[in-house]
């Protein structure tokens, strides 16, 4: 008879009873280990909390100092949670995130959390981990979902920028990651003037300057009422919910730009009265998701948040064992 | 093919008619002939591809993906071409093909060749290219760009008069090379060569308030204005042709008219349908023939078209358009008793003053009258709007009190207000029910005061759409202007107008006192 697994699902979020703990948890636990600083994924309310510093620092911007009982940031090294060993690596989905390794008598099981393998220069570079089950997100677990070089992308916005000088540029990034990620890649791409953020973002921007990446000059878009006229022809990054509040009317004739990965297909970036889709997405696409697996070649896969069916055919057509995990409250890259 | 593909992409998600007009301007502008005109032309759909059936490119796909994942692909999707070109990986090298050499290789591919042909070229192009290609080849680019906007952004990309690329249309055809020549400034301005050609049509200005107390009721001519299209009936060396008054070819959808073009010349006149009993039917009868590229049987017998008169062009060899409108006029009523059924004449109105027009305005003798126009007798027949030889005088819209029941939030630079209306009227039954739609008419100041309206009373959220509070005691009520009521199955209300819009916003006016059902039940066409 094959042995209990060393994680399984319960309503609170992946478990290990062997060290009583839980992996991003949706709702208050005594002990959880946190992948990644994401609201999804990352709440408050916790007894103790072990993810990396980063994450906890983010967790702490967002929550307040006091957002858990006890943390304890994770080293390089692995540490011991009542017996079960547990190691954090990186998953180069935004600054801090990490996949988890829970490991026992010789068996274990790496959580990648969110991650993806695209060059990113806003957050630690994704590192592959072999364990004896896999278990793999699937937000964009279709083949259809090809995330094309970034770089284009942007390109894309200049060029609009270029050709609309009278329109405010509106460009919808969350607050944690890919709105850092998407100024980087603005600055990357040549373009030094001021950019000007939402009040939402601040405060992540800072810490991400803070830890040494260099964002260049950005402008607080939520002062000089007056001044309506200046905004033209300029770039204002903001949630994108922020685009349906009477906050986005101050801006001239505005042109609404989306940062995501779901503006690959046509009838999301239209639904959302989308006129710029700039496909940047944090997650694996297909083709990161199919190779991360071809290349550690886990005993077992089990596929959590997002399309998991196709992941799981896409296993079987590859003689890999393989499993939908039907984990509830994670939002497909919070929409 | 790049350059077409992120036009189409941008085209697309633009909503902006000025926004799709400058990304068509920079198109022309940034690339060379003949891809230009060729993608001009695939936009406006008056390209000849060869076609490939969907279903070809489905199997070509599926003999590369498993078929469950395709099948995954395409439920999450909805659209095939784009589930094709996302999912379909590219192999070896990237090819750069211009788009007219595109166009070619699938017009000269013979079914046997096509599915290679298409395998080779999604082989070599981005995604975006992909889905340029297939929605080429499968005939599906619809973007919302008329032929109209087309040549706008021609006029405005060589700074010319639109009216002298609408003349010269017809005598053109992809990839356009001589029209760009001249548009650049490289060539002299093309002659048009085709035979039947559109001429540019003459236009009638508002009559504003005050503009009859300085016109000389002597001066001009009156007739009525009629509810159907404009249009250009020309029929001349064999080649027979109804224009819109745009300049689009429309005879496909009205071989009725066509079969009976027994004249040498070009007419213009008000393209009209007819009811069983011979009157003229309202224009929602007309519209079921609009926009069509075939027109059954059926369809021409229920509702058979008719031109009403108003203008002679071309008579023969002989050029009218400089003469006066009067003397244009004596030879058009020679004219169309001579060309049957299908032809009658516009008729005068006679009148001796102002006042006693003003009259004969507040009380037209049908239903599908608009109004009156207004023409001087020596005006000659010029292209475009010219202000003064002609005046449109239409009757003043209907208007009615209804409340506030929905609201939408807007495109581009409304998409932070809720800008789209919809409004209802009280039933016997004293509820509320729809009874239009409307997203002008206010101004910016109004708009932001419908906005604020609307967030502070929402009820209830569908997505972009907001309902609000509006019942006996309470609600906001617009005065909402129109041009014509119809019947209709699809709206509950059983009415639907035409050319809605706020007039004013009556803050004043409590809910309860809006209009009722039966009001706008009476106003309805017999």
């Amino acid at each position: 008879m094959a042995k209990a697994p060393l994680l399984r699902p319960r309503p609170e979020g992946l478990y290990c009873s062997k060290g009583d703990f839980f992996i991003d948890p949706v709702t208050p636990v005594p002990r959880a280990l946190i992948t990644h600083g994401h609201a999804d994924h990352a709440r408050a309310g916790h007894g103790a909390v072990l993810a990396t510093q980063r994450t906890l620092d983010i967790m702490a911007l967002r929550y307040g100092a006091d957002f858990a009982d006890s943390t304890q940031a994770a080293e390089d090294a692995p540490l011991n949670v009542n017996g079960v060993e547990v190691s954090f690596h990186p998953a180069g989905h935004v600054l801090g995130s990490a996949q988890i390794k829970v490991s026992h008598r010789g068996r274990s099981v790496v959580a990648t959390g969110d991650y993806k393998r695209h060059a990113d220069a806003t957050t630690e570079g994704y590192e592959p981990v072999r364990g004896d089950i896999l278990i793999t997100e699937a937000t964009f677990g279709l083949p259809v979902f090809r995330h094309p070089d970034p770089r284009a992308e942007i390109a894309k916005l200049l060029t609009s920028l270029r050709q609309f000088p009278e329109r405010a540029h509106m460009v919808g990034v969350y607050a944690l990651g890919k709105a850092q990620r998407v100024i980087r890649l603005i600055r990357d791409a040549g373009y030094d003037a001021p950019l000007f953020i939402h009040g939402a973002l601040q405060r992540l921007c800072d810490y991400y300057v803070s830890q040494g990446i260099d964002l260049g000059e950005l402008r607080p878009a939520t002062e000089d009422r007056a001044a309506k006229a200046s905004y033209a022809g300029q770039i204002i990054l903001a949630p994108p919910s922020a685009f349906a509040a009477k906050w986005a009317q101050r801006f001239p004739d505005p042109l609404i730009a989306f940062a995501s990965g779901w503006m690959q297909v046509r009838a999301r970036a239209r639904q959302r009265g989308v006129e710029l889709p700039l496909v940047i997405s944090d997650h694996c696409d297909w083709g990161e998701l199919t190779t991360t697996i071809a290349e550690l070649m886990p005993e077992q896969v089990w596929v959590t948040h997002g399309r998991e069916e196709a992941l799981v055919r896409w296993c079987k057509l590859q003689g890999i064992a393989a499993q939908p995990l039907n984990l509830v409250g994670y939002e497909d890259e919070a929409e | 093919m790049k350059r077409f593909a992120i036009l189409l992409e941008r085209l697309a998600l633009t909503p902006a008619r000025l926004g799709k007009l400058r990304l068509l301007t920079d198109y022309i502008a940034d690339v060379p002939d003949p891809d230009r005109g060729i993608g001009l032309a695939a936009i406006t759909r008056d390209l000849d591809v060869r076609t490939v059936k969907p279903a070809m490119l489905r199997e070509l796909v599926i003999a590369r993906v498993d078929a469950e994942l395709f099948s995954l692909s395409y439920d999450y999707v909805g659209d095939l071409a784009e589930t094709i070109a996302l999912i379909w990986e590219p192999h070896g090298p990237a090819a750069e093909l211009g788009l007219a050499a595109t166009v070619d290789r699938l017009n000269c591919a013979g079914r046997a060749e096509a599915p290679a042909l298409m395998t080779k070229m999604l082989d070599g192009l981005d995604t975006s290219e992909r889905y340029a290609l297939i929605k080429l080849a499968t005939g599906g680019l619809r973007v919302g760009v008329s032929a109209r906007m087309a040549k706008q952004a021609l006029a405005g990309f060589g700074d010319v008069d639109v009216t002298e690329i609408e003349e010269l249309w017809h005598g053109l055809s992809p990839p356009y090379s001589e029209l760009f020549a001249w548009l650049e400034g490289r060539a002299e301005k093309p002659v048009s060569a085709a035979a039947a050609p559109f001429r540019p049509v003459m236009l009638a200005t508002p009559l504003e308030e005050g503009d009859l107390a300085g016109l000389d009721p002597a001066d001009y001519l009156a007739e009525w204005k009629w509810d159907g299209i404009r249009v250009q009936a020309t029929s001349e060396a064999g080649v027979r042709r109804l224009y819109s008054r745009t300049g689009d070819d429309i005879s496909c959808a009205f071989p009725d008219i066509v079969a009976h073009l027994g004249f040498e010349g070009s007419l213009d006149g008000e393209l009209l349908v007819r009811r069983a009993d011979g009157s003229v039917a309202p224009f929602a009868e007309l519209q079921q023939r609009l926009n069509r590229k075939t027109v059954g049987k059926a369809l021409m017998e229920r509702h058979p078209a008719f031109i009403r008169a108003y203008d002679l062009l071309q008579d023969g060899a002989e050029n009218l358009r400089p003469l006066s409108f009067a003397d244009r006029r004596a030879r058009l009523e020679a004219l169309v008793p001579t060309l049957g059924p299908r032809f009658d004449l516009s008729e005068l109105v006679g009148f001796r003053g102002w006042e006693e027009l003003a009259t004969a305005r507040a009380d037209p003798p049908h239903a599908v009258i608009e109004g009156l126009m207004l023409k001087r007798r020596d005006s000659a027949y010029v292209p475009g709007r010219p202000k003064g030889p002609w005046f449109k005088w239409k009757r003043d819209p209907h208007l009615i009190d209804a409340v506030l029941m929905y609201a939408q939030r807007g495109h581009g630079k409304r998409s932070s207000f809720y800008s789209d209306y919809t409004f209802g009227v009280w039933t016997p039954q004293d509820e509320l029910v729809p009874v239009g739609k409307a997203y002008f008419g206010f101004t910016d100041e109004e708009l932001r005061q419908i906005d604020k309206f609307v967030r502070d009373n929402t009820v209830e959220r569908f997505g972009p759409v907001r309902a609000v509070r509006a019942d006996r005691d309470f609600g906001l009520v617009l005065e909402v202007a129109f041009e014509g009521l119809n019947r209709s199955k699809r709206h509950k209300s059983g009415v639907a107008m035409r050319f809605p819009r706020i007039a004013r916003l009556r803050w004043d006016k409590p809910a309860a006192e809006a209009d009722r059902l039966e009001t706008l039940e009476a106003m309805l066409p017999a």
